[in-house]
């Protein structure tokens, strides 16, 4: 949760939104959160678990810029 | 009674001497609210009084539509925490456990207006051209 609001101070394009599951189970249902904490992006992607900065923003970014990303794991050398 | 114990408010309090710039806690409520609305309110009163550099203002969701629109809050309890900049932080809900410390770790972000990214992340977000919305859902424990 902390990045995702560091991501937002950093970001004038992110919003980041801290969401109670239990105070909000229609939601939480909407999203099958069955586990926390559950990252949601833009209403499609997700991400689960608490992870590592970059791994982070990486799993956020590739969620809206799949093309861009990819390009750069080919770089990389691939899987 | 506060919901901060005298343990934690010295704490807590010492935490916030860090603070660099004012940081403005605009909270969303409504009165029928579910059970954690008022504990929400207090809460953040509560914390409201431990610095100078924190403030609270607090609305009423149904009837302060001016401001609900101007924040985009959809569900209460919402608290947003912003300096003289809006970044798009919310939280939705009773920020407690180990919420409140990431509420915490918001306000102190906010009041030094640095994300405390490292410089790759940085440099990553400088890069990004579509809007990014990210809703984290947490449990309180």
């Amino acid at each position: 949760m902390r990045l995702a609001h560091r991501f937002a101070i950093e970001s004038d394009l992110i919003k980041a939104d801290c969401i109670e599951a239990t105070e909000f189970p229609d939601l939480a249902s909407r999203y099958r959160v069955y586990a926390v904490p559950k990252t949601v992006i833009n209403d499609s992607a997700s991400v689960e678990g608490a992870l590592p900065e970059e791994f982070f923003l990486d799993r956020v970014l590739k969620a809206v810029e799949p093309a861009a990303n990819s390009q750069a794991q080919g770089q990389a050398g691939g899987p | 009674m506060g919901l901060i114990r005298d343990s934690d408010a010295a704490e807590i309090r010492q935490r916030l001497q860090e603070m660099v710039h004012p940081v403005k806690l605009v909270h969303f409520t409504q009165e029928l609210n579910l059970e954690y609305g008022r504990e929400a309110r207090q809460l953040l009163e509560d914390l409201a009084g431990l610095s100078d550099q924190l403030s609270l203002e607090v609305y009423n969701f149904l009837l302060d539509k001016d401001k609900v629109a101007e924040y985009g809050v959809d569900k209460v309890p919402a608290t947003v925490v912003r300096n003289a900049k809006d970044y798009g932080i919310r939280f939705y809900g009773l920020p407690a456990g180990y919420e409140f410390s990431t509420l915490l770790d918001a306000i102190l972000s906010v009041s030094k207006g640095d994300s405390g990214l490292e410089a790759q992340s940085k440099q990553k977000l400088a890069a990004l051209t579509q809007p990014l919305h990210l809703q984290v859902f947490v449990t309180p424990t």
